[in-house]
């Protein structure tokens, strides 16, 4: 055994596989969804924002699988080109907050003094702006669409990164191999980057898989209120938001398709990340 | 919002944090008032200085959408004092809130105390509606899943994991198709008035609010209780011969009610973010209705005030939380590690 303990990643597959079956499905689920929305130009049968008021609130056909919402438009290429937008604001916010996180907590945890204890009450300040309200105090200020909520969202969840991250670096500061590293006489940033931080990335990555779940609701309900995608721009929050005429009539499809899809995604996040929390994070307890 | 993501984890024991077997219950209180003190400063510093973020004409920000006349922009510089350097600006702002002059709003042309006071009940209303779903589901759920287990456990756990990550915004456009459309038992839209009216047009809404931390409170409730049900005390008690709802309600359910009381604070702070989604949504007249509102709108001042009210709200439920615990479980006032 070297010294360099990347073991924990392998560690989970000696054991055997590293999802349940549960898992799998969700990891299957996942990637259809991130698929179908990348090839989005590629694969989608229509026009997203191509207004045919000649079949508005279709039932599924041949021509529309999905069916039409209340302007007429594909609610399968919608689906699809909303995606790319519901998709790109959280895995912004997920590795800008995962870097910083990272980064913020390797300080904290690895220092004593000033420098600790300071970024320790920044973390609980943060902790007091739940990331919803941040974001809309964003919005406020910046403006409506997708850049003020990013901007605000990787602020929020830095402190829960970094926090896990803090802890994991006290644990891991007194362990043999960070000592002999010490007595060796290497070089501190050297052995907190290049050895220790290695170690931490499977628990927080773990985390970070949860907190895109959590980034990709709530970015959804802004756009779902008026507050973040903007209209005729395909994405789920909004377009549950454009059915809600349709579904007081009674025409269900275009508001539950988008709302399935967001369920359906943030279940499978959540069910990976925890099962990997829970695969990798055992050695933290 | 989701919720698991609101439970901090715990702050790492560093020494100056660790209790002493000595620290007085009232040392305890002054240190928790203390830090709560301190958290609403660094947060309203945060909350007024935001908007100095963006360069410009201050005054032009504050009447954003309008097409200001030079009277106006005169005006709303003087009202707001922005002509002053900002440290000034803050102190007469934070000295106004203290004071009760929270300022104008833009766009109801009267002072932002008055427009909140009048939307404050429904969100009061509604907040404690969804916590009686919360507290009342949650945890007989919970109870349910622990003290039975195989089937039921199993179901209920499956259903919670389920309902746990179904946004407030896509439970409110369910329930509203089920309920308010297909079976038109409960209104889609409005507040109603006074008394069971309201109490009629707040189910779906509170439940749509409640919905993550059901689940939440469910799976809490759950695992604190499985966890006790293997204490050596408990079983002490079922072998005393004491009855299984004097065990489960005395000895169980008392020591689980740290995890469950430790995670309703930020529950509370949640529903009241989350109350701007379901407000908006059913179009109840709360504050949160109105926090998107003032977005929309670019008032400004009300969103101010309306973002350091749930700050308020989350710190200070916390703080009640951490000071609560050691009356539940004595141990934790006496320093030992709580067990």
């Amino acid at each position: 055994m070297t010294l360099t303990g990347t073991l924990p990643l392998l560690r989970t597959h000696r054991y055997g596989s590293l999802l349940s079956v549960t898992g799998w499905v969700a990891v299957t689920v996942t990637l259809v969804v991130v698929l179908l929305s990348l090839l989005a130009p590629v694969l989608a049968p229509y026009d997203p924002d191509f207004v045919d008021l000649s079949s508005v609130l279709g039932g599924p056909s041949s021509a529309h699988l999905l069916g039409t919402d209340a302007l007429g438009r594909d609610m399968l290429s919608r689906l699809m080109f909303g995606g790319r937008t519901s998709l790109v604001g959280p895995l912004i916010v997920v590795a800008a907050s995962t870097v910083l996180g990272l980064l913020l907590g390797l300080a904290a945890g690895w220092t004593d003094g000033w420098i600790s204890r300071i970024l320790t009450r920044v973390f609980d300040l943060l902790f007091a702006f739940p990331a919803l309200l941040l974001a809309m105090l964003a919005i406020a200020i910046f403006g409506k669409g997708l850049i003020a909520p990013i901007l605000a969202m990787t602020i929020s969840y830095i402190p829960y990164v970094a926090r896990l991250t803090q802890q994991l670096v006290v644990a891991e500061r007194s362990r043999p191999y960070v000592q002999a590293y010490r007595v060796l006489g290497f070089r501190t940033p050297w052995v907190v980057l290049g050895r220790v931080m290695p170690n931490l990335v499977p628990t927080v990555g773990a985390q970070s898989t949860l907190n895109f779940g959590y980034v990709l609701a709530d970015l959804a309900a802004l756009s779902f209120i008026g507050l973040g995608i903007q209209p005729p721009t395909s994405d789920w929050g909004a377009m549950i938001e454009e059915a809600r005429g349709a579904l007081l009539g009674g025409h269900v499809l275009p508001a539950f398709l988008p709302a399935l899809v967001v369920v359906l995604i943030v279940v499978s996040i959540n069910v990976i990340g925890e099962e990997l929390s829970d695969r990798i994070g055992g050695k933290l307890s | 919002m989701a919720v698991t993501q609101l439970a901090a984890p715990p702050a790492p024991p560093t020494p100056a944090t660790k209790k002493s077997p000595t620290a007085a219950p009232l040392a305890l209180v002054l240190r928790r008032v203390g830090t709560l003190l301190i958290t609403l400063f660094f947060a309203s510093l945060i909350v007024f200085f935001s908007r100095f973020v963006l360069p410009g004409d201050p005054a032009r920000f504050l009447l954003r959408g309008r097409s200001p006349k030079p009277e106006a922009l005169a005006e709303i510089t003087k009202q707001f004092g922005l002509d002053k350097p900002p440290i000034e600006q803050y102190f007469t702002w934070i000295g106004g809130i203290l004071h009760g002059d929270w300022g104008r709003s833009l766009t109801y042309r009267q002072s932002v105390s008055d427009v909140l006071l009048n939307r404050l009940p429904v969100t009061l209303e509604l907040v404690a509606l969804a916590a009686v779903f919360i507290t009342g589901l949650g945890l007989i759920a919970g109870m349910l899943a622990s003290l039975n287990k195989g089937g039921w456990d199993r179901f209920i756990l499956i259903t919670v994991t389920a309902a746990g990550a179904i946004p407030p915004f896509v439970a409110a456009i369910v329930l509203t198709a089920l309920f308010a459309v297909q079976l038109g038992w409960f209104p889609s839209f409005g507040s109603g008035d006074e008394g069971p009216s309201r109490l009629w047009h707040l189910t779906l809404p509170a439940l749509a609010l409640g919905v993550t931390f059901i689940a939440f409170m469910a799976r809490v409730t759950r695992s604190s209780m499985n966890e006790q049900l293997t204490r050596e005390h408990v079983e002490v008690a079922t072998s005393r011969g004491l009855t299984r709802s004097s065990v489960v309600f005395r000895h169980v359910l008392r020591n689980a009610l740290g995890p469950i009381l430790t995670v309703s604070g930020v529950l509370i702070a949640g529903l009241l973010v989350s109350s701007a989604i379901v407000e908006q949504t059913f179009g109840l007249t709360g504050i949160g209705q109105l926090l998107v509102q003032s977005i929309d709108r670019l008032d400004f001042a009300v969103v101010q005030a309306i973002v350091m009210i749930i700050v308020t709200a989350f710190v200070l439920a916390n703080t009640v939380v951490d000071l609560i615990q050691p009356l539940i479980d004595p141990r934790i006032a006496a320093g030992t590690e709580s067990r």
